[in-house]
């Protein structure tokens, strides 16, 4: 075994459970997880070489290919697109001679694309070697083809290039409220666990991830529930697209994290903490890294805390690998013990069976900010500001079509249009809001007027604004993709309606759309969220079911004249043999003709029915296509 | 039945794809076929050697779509008839010819005509009058609206007795157990 | 596993489409209904495994709500829907779905006549895939000296993995890959089946529900006419099999139930 391997196992005591972070510092040292290599890491840490190989091929940053010494992925979000990833991307592929995905013949470069990096309000973006470059430019993408020419290593790359800017707009609550390290911690030891929980519950707290759990609940039937260990896990995979504010919270606000953390961990009586931090913010590490142990030091962490004989709390940052259904608590949890990200069957709840099988409050970021402020601050603080059934404020990813991109802190119930005056969109340009991400709420002009709280539109922290020289079939397809390319792919419906829709939705986009796709759309949405197993397959036929009822001239658009097309490239199907027999003549092609065809085949056989069959036009259909 | 003359429906039937295993199916119908005859009439159909299709009520189609031709007579079928059924695994999934889809066309044209064992002096066939073949074999439904499936391998004497019968008598065809068969 | 069963008329009970159903603590819907003689179409479920819910073929309605009655327990008063009009087409797409992803050949496969994703969409009435198929490329594997895998006709139902993991103590089978790349893997750096401790008399070679892994030199052993769904449909063959067997009984089980 490489001894850079036997390190790395031994940093990691040999534990299975860090498989996933194992396979990212050997990714980092080696840049490649070759077969051999998966067959040492299985070796070292005594699991079958099938499972190490499984769960290297599921997260999108462990590359099993070969792939050039400079990896480029381009963030391939909406507003990503809107702010021209597409041409820079183009650009640096032409400087390579390079197609999407490919290798450059020295291995020097590849390029393709990654799911939205959580840079929206700076994009576009891309990562180089999982490191980040925003604010993206033609004059950008010269310096970086420059610096890849050069071949020297990216951590000697220019610090300016790599620089990610920070944009608070709006200040509120958890935003704007003095705050001393160790303020929240003292006010919890006033309060004691349960009166840490109680406040929560007071304040009527709930997730911030999206799902809206009263946070205050689920920390009580963890504190309750019998284990070994109790385990508090700050979710911050924020893979949503169009979010962002998790960011601007670890990057400015990390104390408050750590605070609402070791609060959360008082509450429920537990001695260790986990970040789960996406990938895509390794830049984050050394700023997060020294602020732990500025925390240690101070004795706001680890043992001792405050000076407390007993009060022991530390915590790890486990990172993410690209997989956004790790945002998912269960799929998380999994990941955390190094295993593929799929989420489990639920019940039992993490809270009574989370990590390594021990209670455990898998919380969002923003959650656990809000949380150690109540503490500190009081249920009646935190109840000043939303609507009865959503207490507080949220944290809003301003992005898209709008003057003043970043993060907007509202009170809950602020109506659409207020946001969208305040980030400066133009309010009667402006066609479509997603609230929420994908998977959350498409909003048209009509709506503007909602309000964003649980009992209205709900939100799980992105705003995307769309103005109207936005193809929104177009923005709809990029959200069919991204669901498609993050499926976990344990169950049929997501595994193949994703994957089904993304087809379909690339057929309008092309302009080769018939009604039958719109039909199916809806029909393979509709499974999707009935039978699929998790959030992302529920609700990943969201954009679909809710672009086709509101933006359905977007749709109608798009519609070929025929009703059924080929589902491929007819006269592309011949090019192979083409090239083989080298023919040339009119019959080695097809071109754009289109078969014209009976509407309604049944109800035509009415004319020419025979007596012996009377009622062969009110055939149903046995299968309609 | 009355004397008033009935018009009869009128049914074309081809093979692309396929190994005529279906319409050796449908002549197995044996004596039941004359019964049939009193209700339809074939228009384009190996058993008439009609070779264009002209306006039909029922077209039934054999087999995928292997080559340009294949397309070009599926689109005159699905042009004409007012009723257009895919008869057969290969119709409806494309079947077995469709297992060379994971091959590269040019690569199996090379091998047959060029570089496998035996050949010598070989060439790629390149006269115009021989369909080229797709890049893979697509079921009927990947390019043309198809209105009722009858799956099978050949599908059964029985099962397409029972599907006409059906179709011809105005009820959703059904086949129900024992008659639903893919292989 | 006792000899006796207690009564049914000591059990709760729950409804299925209006049928009485008892159940043991700790059955789930699909156990207390196979075990009281009603079938629910599923592929990936297995009455000797600890089901995991991820075919989705066995949707039903428990009190409104969509949820796999594989992985759902059972429960006093549930109100269960499953033959409902609903219900079938959602699980004929389901398995329209799984056609249109994988590489079904059924009249070359041995498995034909034998298989549950073919006898179950007979069930349902699934006449085509109906989307357009993906055709995915998927080389079998023809290394080891007795056994053939074709993945061709994988539906990812994951029962050899889980057979071969906590029957056979050899993980020979895996998943790689995630989404509609997610594929079956064998353990060996080569890739190859002959590189793995697979035997014929393992556990994981009779648990399939399609054709993936067969023993060689014994396909199309049963003429037509005479294999398991040939006669009856899956429906009646499953049930008249679990005759008399307790299905997933409280003290059958193991783990922790994740």
């Amino acid at each position: 075994m490489p001894e850079v391997f036997s390190a790395i196992l031994v940093q990691h005591e040999h534990n299975p459970t860090r498989l996933v972070q194992i396979l990212r510092d050997v990714m980092a040292a080696v840049g490649e997880l070759t077969p051999k290599n998966i067959t040492a890491i299985a070796l070292g840490l005594g699991l079958p070489r099938a499972r190490v190989e499984g769960v290297a091929c599921f997260y999108s940053f462990f590359e099993t290919e070969p792939r050039g010494r400079y990896r480029v992925l381009f963030s391939d979000s909406a507003t990503d697109r809107m702010a021209g990833s597409v041409q820079l991307r183009q650009r640096l592929l032409d400087a390579f001679d390079l197609k999407l995905g490919e290798v450059s013949r020295d291995n020097l470069v590849s390029i393709g694309t990654t799911s939205c990096t959580g840079l929206c309000d700076q994009g576009p973006a891309l990562l180089v070697n999982g490191r980040a470059i925003a604010r993206l430019t033609p004059a950008r993408i010269g310096a970086l083809s420059s610096l890849i020419r050069g071949g020297s290593p990216v951590e000697d790359w220019p610090e300016n290039l790599f620089a990610i800017d920070v944009h608070i707009r709006r200040a509120d609550l958890l935003l704007a409220t003095p705050y001393l390290p160790g303020d929240l911690l003292q006010a919890a030891l006033a309060r004691g666990p349960q009166g840490c929980i109680d406040a929560v519950r007071q304040a009527n707290l709930r997730g911030r991830g999206g799902a809206g759990f009263t946070t205050g609940q689920k920390w009580q039937a963890c504190r309750d529930a019998p284990g070994e260990a109790h385990y508090v896990v700050c979710n911050a995979d924020e893979g949503e697209p169009g979010t962002f504010k998790d960011r601007v919270l670890l990057s400015d606000y990390a104390d408050q994290v750590f605070e609402g953390m070791t609060v959360a961990g008082y509450a429920i009586g537990a001695r260790q903490g986990y970040l789960y931090l996406r990938g895509e913010y390794a830049f984050l590490q050394d700023h997060l890294q020294a602020m732990l142990q500025r925390r240690r030091r101070d004795h706001l962490l680890g043992s001792g805390i405050l000076g407390v004989d007993g009060w022991d709390f530390d915590i790890q940052i486990h990172w993410g690998a690209g997989a956004y259904i790790c945002g998912e608590e269960s799929a998380l949890i999994e990941s955390m013990e190094g295993k593929r990200g799929i989420p489990r069957n639920r019940p039992p709840y993490p809270v009574t069976c989370g990590y390594l099988n021990q209670p455990t409050v898998v919380n969002n970021v923003e959650t656990l900010v809000a949380a150690g402020f109540i503490v500190g601050q009081g249920p009646e603080w935190f109840g000043s500001r939303g609507t009865p059934r959503s207490a507080g404020t949220r944290l809003h990813s301003v992005a898209g079509d709008v003057e003043r991109p970043g993060v907007y802190e509202y009170p809950w119930g602020v109506t659409v249009r207020q946001v969208l005056e305040d980030a400066g969109a133009r309010l009667e340009r402006t066609q479509a809001v997603q609230v929420g991400g994908p998977s959350g709420t498409l909003l048209g002009p009509s709506e503007f007027g909602r309000r964003i709280a649980f009992e209205d539109v709900p939100s799980a922290g992105a705003f995307m604004v769309f103005d109207d020289s936005r193809d929104m079939v177009e923005v709809i397809d990029n959200f069919a993709h991204f669901f498609a390319h993050e499926s976990c792919g344990f169950c049929t419906p997501c595994r193949v309606g994703t994957t089904l829709i993304a087809q379909m939705t690339h057929h309008l986009v092309q302009g080769k759309g018939t009604r039958r796709d719109l039909k199916d759309l809806s029909k393979v949405a509709l499974v999707m969220k009935a039978a699929s197993h998790c959030g992302l397959g529920n609700t990943a036929g969201n954009p679909i079911l809710q672009g086709l009822q509101k933006f359905r001239p977007a749709f109608d658009g798009k519609l070929a004249s025929t009703e059924v097309l080929p589902s491929f490239d007819l006269d592309e199907a011949l090019a192979a043999a083409r090239e083989a027999t080298g023919r040339e003549d009119e019959d080695a092609h097809f071109f754009g003709e289109y078969c014209a065809e009976a509407a309604n085949p049944a109800s035509a056989l009415a004319a020419h029915t025979s007596r012996a069959a009377p009622t062969a036009l009110s055939a149903r259909k046995s299968e309609v296509p | 039945m009355t004397a008033v003359a009935k018009k009869k429906l009128r049914v074309a039937t081809v093979s692309l794809a396929g190994c005529f295993g279906c319409h050796m199916s449908i002549l197995d119908i044996d004596e039941r076929l004359i019964e049939l005859l009193e209700h339809i009439e074939f228009d384009r159909s190996p058993l008439t050697d009609i070779k264009t299709c002209g306006p039909c009520d029922i077209g039934i189609v054999e087999g995928g779509l292997c080559n340009a031709e294949n397309v070009h007579v599926l689109r005159e079928f699905r042009q004409n008839c007012r009723i257009l059924v895919a008869m057969g695994a290969c119709a409806v999934g494309g079947g077995l010819p469709a297992q060379r889809n994971h091959l590269d066309i040019r690569d199996c044209l090379q091998t047959v005509y060029l570089t496998g064992m035996g050949v010598q002096r070989g060439f790629i066939p390149n006269d115009p009058e021989l369909p080229l073949p797709l890049d893979k074999v697509h079921p009927l439904h990947d390019v043309v609206k198809i209105d009722y499936f009858l799956p099978g391998c050949p599908p059964s004497a029985d099962a397409i007795w029972k599907f006409l019968t059906d179709l011809l008598a105005g009820r959703t065809p059904s086949l129900g157990h024992g008659l639903l068969h893919y292989d | 596993m006792s000899d006796k069963l207690p009564q049914p008329a000591g059990l709760p009970i729950f409804l299925l489409d209006g049928h009485e159903i008892p159940f043991q603590p700790g059955q789930t819907v699909m156990q207390a209904a196979l075990e009281a003689g009603f079938y629910i179409p599923h592929l990936c479920f297995h009455e000797e495994f600890k089901p995991h819910g991820s075919c989705k073929v066995c949707t039903v309605k428990v009190n409104g709500r969509t949820v796999a009655s594989c992985t759902t327990a059972a429960a006093a008063d549930l109100d269960v829907e499953s033959e409902t009009s609903e219900l079938r087409d959602l699980r004929k797409t389901l398995v329209q779905f799984l056609f249109t992803e994988g590489n079904h050949f059924c009249p070359s496969c041995e498995q034909s006549g034998n298989c549950k994703l073919q006898a179950v969409a007979y069930e349902l009435d699934v006449l085509s895939a109906h989307f357009n198929p993906i055709f995915p490329d998927r080389p079998l594997d023809a290394s080891h000296p007795d056994v053939l895998l074709d993945f061709n006709r994988c539906i990812l139902c994951e029962l050899c993995i889980r057979a071969s993991s906590e029957v056979d103590g050899k993980d020979v089978f895996a998943l790689a890959g995630r989404g509609i790349t997610k594929h079956l893997i064998v353990n060996a750096e080569s890739g190859r089946l002959a590189d793995t401790k697979l035997a014929v008399n393992d556990k994981a070679m009779s648990v399939c529900p399609v054709g993936v892994i067969q023993r060689k030199r014994r396909g199309f052993a049963v003429p037509i006419g005479q294999r398991t769904y040939d006669q009856k449909p899956i429906s009646e063959v499953t049930i008249s099999r679990l005759q008399g067997h307790p299905i997933g009984h409280a003290e059958d089980q193991e783990g922790d139930g994740r």
